[in-house]
């Protein structure tokens, strides 16, 4: 059974909808990302999934159930986590009351999971009493995926996490996501380097104009001459 | 050394006294603005009504024979006026704030409502209590403490009134109390994250419905202890605190919006300011006015007194040019 | 139903409103209520130029009105000729050379760098400069000031001139503030914008309300002449008292409405304009606007400065009317937060909108008391009557219910009708 299986999605922000019919399925175990060009609602299916915007047909079903149009406070006790593109961090907050505030909705201990990322994460172990407005770019991105794992999702939505990074913490941050798909969190994110991000998908997804455009496993994806051509730059 | 305790009474503790008031609403203030973004202009009269709160409850008291041999019954009513005027504050938000903000209104529409409630508040205050003032002493005595100084010549003591003593200690613990909520508990931390980072706050899964009703809560419980401090030092008045509005505004804003210890610095750094504008330093170069070269004037003050008000404006416009977020970089929207 | 037709029943039904309430308190108490409400539209008018217009939040209109009542006070008030014929004179212009002295020494000290003196030192230099500018000031002004206060003749006294020019200068003062205050305040975010601009009006009300030998302070001046006959004036033709004051003020109201239409119509144009619509988008997208290359700042400023002349002049005619200029009378809620709610409850950015709620505002605002009154003393009679005796002090009671409906009307008006009884015309324009 998916994770998450979006079925002929269709919302926006109140005006024309962004989304027209979008449609991912993806496994626990999978790392799915969705790609595409500018403006062709990547960005704005993470946000539908997570309650940002209003979905006004098709559904979405999170582990069985149907969840369009919850809002995150709902989502994430059930087990999704968002990490958004930018401000991504509690700039004037320690690295540690950051992880704390991952485990908001949690009513259990938490400190063993703080301890689980904190050991995916080591360099955040040693700097979790600075203010994570301090950090670097890169760090910045794991305290936020720290964050988001912090509440034990089943799936983590990440926008974009490679955004604004130097080439080499690019593929760190690629790295850090495979090792947390291993750890049996679902992954599911949007990703500029398109072709980098589709080498080690499982599933990939090309979306333009709100719609899919192709589907099919990552190395799929980068064989298919169509899709190189018009979307991965040739 | 009489001049010195002169200026220690006139300056110093004036200057605590008022900017421990100011420091209290202004960390309201400064609160709302952190979790909500809006300038909540209607600060002054939550404290004013807080003050007749604490007053009618004094009143009740009295009536039911209940008085306090050493505390005037107004301060220990203090925490029962808390927590209504806690309530009350919900009871504001609900009505007025939070249905604009399911709308989706702007900030700003936000700023115009709280004319609606200054006005609403300031009306139904007149309506049951008329515009005059009222005391919180007129069966009691507000005691006076004299320390005299325990050196040769000295005549003048060090004078305050014990509603003023009481007022400090009871900033301290408030003010204690709320860095423990912010820093240790997982609430306080919420709301410190919510005035960081509202969206982040939000994907994040804290109720943030929640954390705006406990700002409400401090906040309104807060404006109940400063309202009623200023009103066991002064008198109480339907204006009492919208008169102050200006000075409590610029020690948030001078302290950083969206820092409560900004605030709590502002607050001072405005009170002690308006008392030192205010002082007749005249009084200081007294001693030595057989040896100055020339005839020195009766009073000699920074501002006169009826303009101690420019004084808050002066620092708040100095500050902002200076440093448009605050002297601790508060919060931009 | 198009914006013109409702407007048009609005319209109509303010007028059945003070028919009503001119028949139930008379032609004399309407013809007063007239006059005001009309000088009240023309402040209305003001900030909905700053705020309808503009975007800017003004929190200071008491300043401006007090500006303004300040101004026509001077001008039109009779000679002092004691201060005059005293050492007056010749201390106040000492104490304004001083004045001038110190702008230019603060002036040059902006100016530090040309010299050389650059970064801290120059912030040094300035804050300097203006110590010294205090200082050098308040040694002229505040001996002339005691001057006149005792021997010369008490207060300045006022020109003698025709109260319209008055008036002018009550724009042309308020102008001029608002230019200073602009020039600091303006770059500011709403929220500060909004403390700032309070805090000034508060500034200039406590300077009004001290400097007794500029306005007699809490004192008074009065009487205040009017630019049309006064009632006495016709009683002396031999109109009898009662209708007398009803001429009178219908004399007055017309002049206002002259006043009104010409600005009405010269605010309408410049909307519809080029530079209405400019300020329109800067209003609404700032950050857009100025990267359009449009001077933002220097926008915002002339709109500042002109609803600040309306106010100023409506601030004078509410002043000569009432005849007397008492600056301790003046209250942020009857003459700020009164003005927002006409504005936000008629529409901002409609100018009709800013004068029907002017309009209607105020005869609310004056008829809550009776009508509180009433229902008072009814409630007060019945509960007597049961045996729970009946409500105390019921006048003054009364005469505060006005500031509680007043915040119930805005509070009703942001809920259901937020952008206003007669809303801005969102045009499209390609």
């Amino acid at each position: 059974m998916p994770v998450i299986e979006l079925k002929d999605v269709v919302g926006g922000y109140g005006g024309a909808p962004i989304l027209n019919g979008v449609n991912i399925a993806i496994e626990q175990s999978d790392i799915g990302v969705i790609v595409g060009p500018n403006g062709a609602g990547k960005s704005t299916t993470l946000k539908a999934i997570f309650g940002l915007l209003r979905v006004t047909g098709g559904s979405i079903v999170f582990n069985g159930e149907e969840i369009q149009n919850a809002l995150p406070d709902r989502l994430v006790p059930k087990g999704l986590s968002f990490v958004p593109q930018e401000k991504n961090v509690f700039t004037s907050m320690s690295v540690e009351e950051n992880l704390e505030m991952g485990a908001f909705t949690r009513t259990d201990d938490y400190r063993p999971t703080m301890e689980w990322v904190y050991e995916m994460f080591p360099v955040l172990r040693e700097k979790r009493r600075q203010p994570a407005g301090e950090l670097s770019g890169g760090q910045r991105q794991m305290v936020a995926m720290g964050r988001a794992l912090m509440s034990q999702p089943k799936l983590l939505l990440l926008d974009e996490p490679s955004a604004g990074l130097s080439p080499r913490y690019v593929l760190e941050i690629f790295e850090q996501i495979v090792k947390v798909n291993k750890a049996g969190v679902g992954i599911l994110m949007v990703e500029q380097n398109a072709r980098q991000a589709l080498a080690f998908a499982s599933r990939g997804f090309v979306l333009a104009t709100g719609k899919n455009r192709f589907t099919g496993t990552g190395a799929e994806l980068i064989a298919d001459p169509e899709v190189a051509k018009s979307f991965l730059g040739g | 050394m009489n001049e010195l305790i002169f200026f220690f009474n006139n300056v110093m503790i004036a200057g605590v006294v008022l900017g421990s008031i100011y420091a209290v609403g202004a960390i309201g203030v400064t609160l709302i603005f952190g979790i909500l973004r809006f300038a909540h202009f209607a600060h002054g009269d939550m404290m004013t009504m807080g003050a007749f709160v604490a007053f009618l409850l004094m009143t009740a008291f009295q009536a039911m024979g209940f008085t306090t041999p050493f505390l005037p019954t107004g301060f220990v009513v203090l925490p029962i006026a808390m927590v209504f005027t806690a309530i009350i504050a919900l009871g504001i938000d609900k009505g007025f704030y939070a249905p604009l903000r399911a709308r989706g209104a702007r900030p700003v529409t936000l700023l115009i409502a709280s004319i609606g409630v200054t006005l609403i508040i300031q009306g139904l205050i007149r309506l049951f209590f008329g515009s005059g003032t009222w005391s919180f002493f007129e069966t009691e005595q507000k005691q006076l403490i004299r320390i005299p100084v325990p050196l040769e010549g000295v005549t003048r003591t060090i004078n305050f009134t014990q509603p003023q003593l009481l007022m400090i200690v009871a900033t301290i613990i408030a003010v204690v109390a709320l860095h423990l909520f912010l820093t240790r508990s997982r609430l306080g931390k919420a709301m410190r994250a919510m005035a960081d980072n509202a969206d982040l706050a939000q994907v994040s899964g804290i109720n943030t419905k929640l954390v705006v009703r406990v700002t409400w809560i401090i906040a309104g419980g807060l404006a109940a202890m400063a309202g009623t401090m200023l009103a066991l030092d002064v008198n109480l008045k339907p204006d009492l605190a919208f008169n102050i509005v200006l000075p409590i505004f610029a020690a948030a804003i001078v302290g950083g919006l969206g820092k409560p210890f900004g605030a709590i610095a502002g607050g001072y750094l405005i009170g002690f300011a308006e008392t030192a504008a205010i002082f007749n330093w005249s009084v200081l170069a007294r001693p030595f006015a057989g040896s100055l070269p020339f005839e020195l004037p009766a009073t000699v003050a920074i501002v006169p007194t009826e303009y101690k008000l420019t004084v808050a404006f002066v620092i708040l416009v100095v500050v902002l040019l200076w440093r448009p977020t605050g002297i601790f970089k508060g919060a931009s929207t | 139903m198009s914006v013109a037709r409702r407007s048009l029943l609005l319209f109509a039904g303010l007028f059945v409103l003070f028919v009503v309430v001119g028949w139930a308190l008379g032609a004399a108490n309407i013809s007063l209520l007239l006059v005001q409400s009309f000088a009240y539209a023309l402040v209305a008018l003001g900030l909905n130029i700053q705020w309808g217009y503009g975007g800017l939040f003004n929190f200071g209109i008491m300043g401006m009105l007090m500006l303004g009542g300040a101004a026509v006070t001077f001008i039109s008030y009779p000679v002092n000729a004691q201060f005059w014929g005293s050492e007056g004179p010749l201390m106040l212009g000492k104490a304004l050379m001083a004045l001038l002295a110190g702008f230019l020494l603060i002036w040059g000290a902006r100016r530090a760098d040309r010299l050389g003196i650059k970064g801290k030192w120059k912030s040094f230099v300035t804050v300097l400069a203006w110590i010294v500018a205090y200082i050098v000031y308040r040694s002229q002004i505040d001996p002339a000031a005691a001057y006149i206060e005792s021997a010369g003749g008490g207060w300045v006294g006022g020109l003698g001139l025709h109260p319209v020019l008055g008036w002018l200068f009550g724009g042309v003062l308020a102008a001029g503030v608002a230019y200073v205050v602009g020039k600091i305040c303006l770059g500011l975010r709403t929220d500060y914008l909004a403390i700032a601009t309070i805090g000034i009006s508060e500034i200039i009300r406590a300077l009004l309300k001290n400097m007794d030998w500029l306005t007699r302070g809490t004192l008074t001046v009065s009487p205040i002449p009017w630019p049309t006959p006064l009632p006495q004036d016709l009683q002396a033709q031999g109109v009898s008292i009662a209708d007398s004051f009803i001429y009178a003020r219908l004399g007055f109201l017309a002049l206002v409405l002259i006043i009104l239409a010409i600005a009405f119509f010269l605010v309408q144009r410049a909307y519809g304009g080029p530079w209405g619509r400019m300020m329109r988008a800067i209003r609404d997208n700032h950050i857009a606007a100025a990267s359009m290359g449009k001077d933002v700042t220097r926008r915002q400023l002339e709109i500042f400065v002109l609803g600040s002349v309306l106010m100023g002049i409506g601030g004078a005619i509410l002043v000569s009317f009432q005849q007397i200029y008492d600056p301790g009378s003046y209250q942020p809620i009857n003459h700020t937060f009164l003005i927002w709610v006409m504005v936000i409850v008629g529409g901002a950015g409609n100018n009709w909108g800013a004068v029907f709620g002017a309009l209607l505002i105020y005869i609310t605002w004056m008829i809550s008391d009776p009508v509180a009154q009433a229902v008072m003393n009814a409630i007060s009679g019945w509960s007597t009557d049961i045996g729970w005796g009946g409500i105390p002090e019921i006048q003054s009671r009364a005469s505060q219910m006005r500031v509680f409906v007043l915040g119930v009307v805005i509070t009703i008006a942001l809920r259901y009708a937020p952008r206003g009884l007669i809303p801005e015309v969102v045009r499209r324009e390609a």
